[in-house]
């Protein structure tokens, strides 16, 4: 398709094809010098019995094909597949409880400052958005006082008559804290005898710790505003006709948003969601600096594991393998979202095409 | 033609981009695969210290001068912001650092990868060192790296409480009975009698008093009896709710607990002496040796070592170094500086007469162990402490057997 039209382009413009090379060599050079070899390099350890001595390329060091990703998958080699599993297991939970929470506050927070009525808007966009330019890891460390035992938010907590939890240090998965309430405590043999990924179901049902809870709360507190700007900047482009066609058609304020704001957002909720995926399967300067993965392994992640095996370990063939499998799980589920948001009725062609004027033509 | 266009520029970009890798093959392989690059004159030693802070840094800096004008070669010394990661950095460039700090339990990971050089039975103090430190670091027979300095875990009593309590020197506790009696005496609705943290590297001297250990003579012994009844003490006495875990008490170690009154005893190294005269300096205390077990004393060690990079360009002159650094005047002087212990024997009695008040760290080390230094062990224990955060609640045989299947894994 593409070399058919660039021939049709050919003959007299055939040289603007060796200048554009040109002008574009600096920027191939740079990221193929700190991008694409970095991750064959990678792609390479993930493959290697390197031990981080010397060049990954030297003779002494060999082939060992899957092996390092045996070692963290199979049952077999005990810790590392379970301490694997246990990262998976952590920020699945992470994912799927930030990205759906911080996606629905972002877009609440952006339709609510973009209101003209509101008054000092000005401040309002500033405030939400103050989290998102702060240092991260200053946030965290807020948080760790904000939440710890005796902290600010367990003493709001106790003005309304509840203990609240020591958070960073309580290991206990959030869904099984919720069914010890209705009295129940074990697993039944189904769930505890069978598993994936050297956990139990039951371990894997456990949701996230407490501790993860608090991680949750700061993830989705520190990136609303970010995604709340683009969500500002996609309601600005919303123009005010069709609103008013809306209205004249009797819809209600609800129906409006529902029928007519929302559709008209679906490529900037695709920019948030894909987005969101993506930061949150590599969370990882959060738990350096917070948690170092305690209390009892709850809240360790890919990205921190893959860190771990290699940089503390020595194990660098593990740790490229981890880095190898989390961006496999974030290029798959990023598909399977472009699926599921895809433009129904709109012709194969256009399908992908994330533009609101198709969306607009096709209404 | 014009499609063509691209391909010229997509072979010059890949050729690049093997070409690059090449060259950063090369230079790493040469050097790391050389036995005889030794240079000859003076040598330019680099030292990477993972420093507890600045007095630690000063003195070491002050030794290697001082190594630097004897001998005529050179030393720089540079505390890492985070030891073993640039470390791991310096090794993977084929440029890591001649001499650095090496903990007990990574060593045999740096070993197995043939980072270090394994000079250490060759200097002319071997002897001098206390025998369970040369342990630590000897891997396959090998005796590695010279041990730099060691602590040992004590009983860190708040005295303050102590006589408010009505307890006297006849009361120091030296059975774990009498340890949970003077701890709930101690406990106040303010104070906890005992604050520790959760992980092995506190509950393992009840382990080692009971007998027991993780790794006995090479074989995985993790879930022996002995170390069920020291965890089943340790469960014994927090339910009398004479001793919390530092967590609990919202402090990030228990020394922190201690100082700030939350706790009237600890168990905690000699790097306390330090912390307490920085950070809380009005908390009178006083240092006693763990009271002694079913099977005896016993307690824990940590060390680190002067590793030396089998890489480096300059092993005789590091073994000088080393010897220097470690030999019984300048240890004195380390100890002085940033209250360590020295390595060797011959050191004792002056640290003794120096330090008064805290011989009960030093009158341990005959009664100290190790943690297990087999590579992967770091992992093992790592998932123990994970495990050890819910003793409170849970139970110890099962948290043993876990960790035994981890050993059996790796041993």
């Amino acid at each position: 398709m593409s070399s058919r039209r660039s021939r049709d382009a050919g003959g007299i413009r055939g040289r603007e094809a060796a200048a554009g090379w040109l002008f574009t060599a600096p920027a191939l050079v740079i990221l193929g010098l700190f991008l694409a070899l970095p991750i064959l390099m990678a792609a390479w350890v993930s493959v290697s019995d390197w031990r981080g001595q010397g060049s990954p390329f030297s003779s002494s060091v060999g082939f060992v094909g899957a092996d390092n990703y045996r070692g963290i998958l199979s049952a077999e080699s005990g810790l590392p597949a379970r301490d694997f599993g246990t990262a998976l297991r952590n920020n699945f939970w992470y994912v799927v409880l930030v990205v759906p929470l911080q996606t629905i506050l972002s877009l609440f927070l952006a339709v609510l400052v973009n209101r003209k009525v509101l008054r000092g808007r000005g401040f309002f966009r500033t405030a939400f958005y103050f989290p998102s330019v702060t240092s991260s890891v200053a946030i965290v460390i807020v948080f760790l006082f904000l939440f710890s035992g005796s902290g600010a938010v367990n003493k709001s907590l106790s003005w309304l008559g509840v203990n609240g939890p020591n958070w960073f240090a309580d290991p206990r998965g959030v869904a099984h804290v919720v069914l010890g309430v209705f009295g129940i405590d074990g697993a039944p043999a189904l769930l505890s005898d069978n598993g994936f990924l050297s956990l139990s179901w039951w371990e894997w049902l456990a949701g996230p710790s407490v501790a993860m809870s608090a991680l949750i709360m700061l993830a989705v507190f520190t990136t609303s505003g970010t995604f709340m700007l683009l969500f500002i900047a996609a309601l600005q482009n919303v123009s005010g006709e069709v609103q008013e066609a809306a209205l004249l058609d009797g819809a209600s304020g609800w129906q409006r948003f529902r029928f007519v704001t929302l559709p008209l957002l679906r490529p900037t909720l695709f920019t948030v969601l894909t987005l969101g995926l993506i930061g949150t399967w590599q969370v990882f300067d959060q738990i350096f600096v917070g948690t170092q993965g305690g209390p009892a392994k709850t809240t360790i992640t890919p990205a921190y594991l893959s860190y771990t095996s290699s940089f503390l370990n020595n194990r660098w063939g593990q740790g490229a393998a981890i880095a190898f499998i989390l961006f496999a799980i974030i290029v798959v589920l990023t598909l399977i979202q472009r699926w599921v948001l895809r433009e129904r009725g709109v012709p194969k062609r256009k399908r992908y095409v994330p533009d609101a004027a198709v969306v607009g033509t096709t209404r | 033609m014009t499609t063509r266009a691209p391909r010229p520029a997509a072979i010059a970009l890949a050729t690049a981009t093997v070409l690059a890798m090449s060259a950063c093959g090369g230079g790493g392989f040469d050097e790391g695969s050389d036995p005889t690059g030794q240079a000859s004159g003076p040598a330019e030693l680099t030292i990477l210290i993972g420093s507890s802070g600045p007095a630690e840094t000063d003195a070491v800096t002050a030794a290697a001068q001082a190594w630097s004008e004897e001998s005529g070669n050179t030393a720089t010394v540079t505390a890492a912001q985070d030891l073993p990661q640039q470390l791991s950095q310096g090794f993977a460039a084929g440029s890591p650092p001649d001499v650095f700090y090496v903990s007990s339990d990574t060593v045999a990971s740096y070993a197995e990868n043939g980072s270090l050089e394994p000079y250490a039975g060759d200097l002319s103090n071997v002897d001098d060192f206390y025998p369970n430190l040369r342990e630590a670091f000897t891997v396959d027979d090998q005796f590695y790296c010279a041990p730099k300095d060691f602590s040992t875990l004590s009983l860190i009593i708040n005295t303050d409480s102590w006589a408010a309590a009505g307890l006297t020197d006849e009361d120091i506790p030296t059975s774990w009975d009498e340890l949970s009696a003077v701890a709930e005496q101690l406990t106040t609705p303010d104070q906890v009698g005992l604050t520790t943290s959760t992980e092995y590297q506190r509950l393992g001297a009840f382990m080692a008093q009971a007998g027991g250990g993780l790794v006995t003579d090479g074989t995985a012994t993790a879930d022996s009896s002995e170390n069920v009844e020291a965890l089943e003490y340790v469960q014994s006495v927090v339910e009398l709710g004479a001793w919390s875990f530092a967590a609990d008490l919202d402090s990030g170690w228990a020394g922190e607990a201690f100082g700030n009154a939350r706790a009237a005893m600890t168990i905690e190294g000699n790097w306390m002496i330090g912390a307490m005269s920085a950070d809380y300096p009005d908390i009178n205390y006083q240092v006693v040796p763990l009271p002694e077990g079913p099977a005896g004393a016993g307690t824990l060690t940590f060390t680190n070592c002067w590793g030396i990079a089998a890489q480096s360009d300059n092993i005789e002159a590091a073994k000088d170094l080393v010897e220097f650094l470690t030999s019984s005047e300048q240890q004195l002087e380390f100890a002085s500086a940033f209250g360590v212990m020295p390595s060797v024997e011959s050191a004792a009695d002056q640290w003794r007469a120096d330090n008064p008040d805290f011989v009960a760290f030093l009158d341990q080390a005959d009664v100290a162990v190790a943690v297990p230094n087999q590579v992967g062990v770091s992992d093992v224990v790592a998932d123990l402490n994970a495990q050890l955060e819910g003793l409170s609640s849970g139970d110890p045989q099962a948290i043993l057997d876990s960790a035994q299947s981890n050993l059996e894994a790796i041993l």
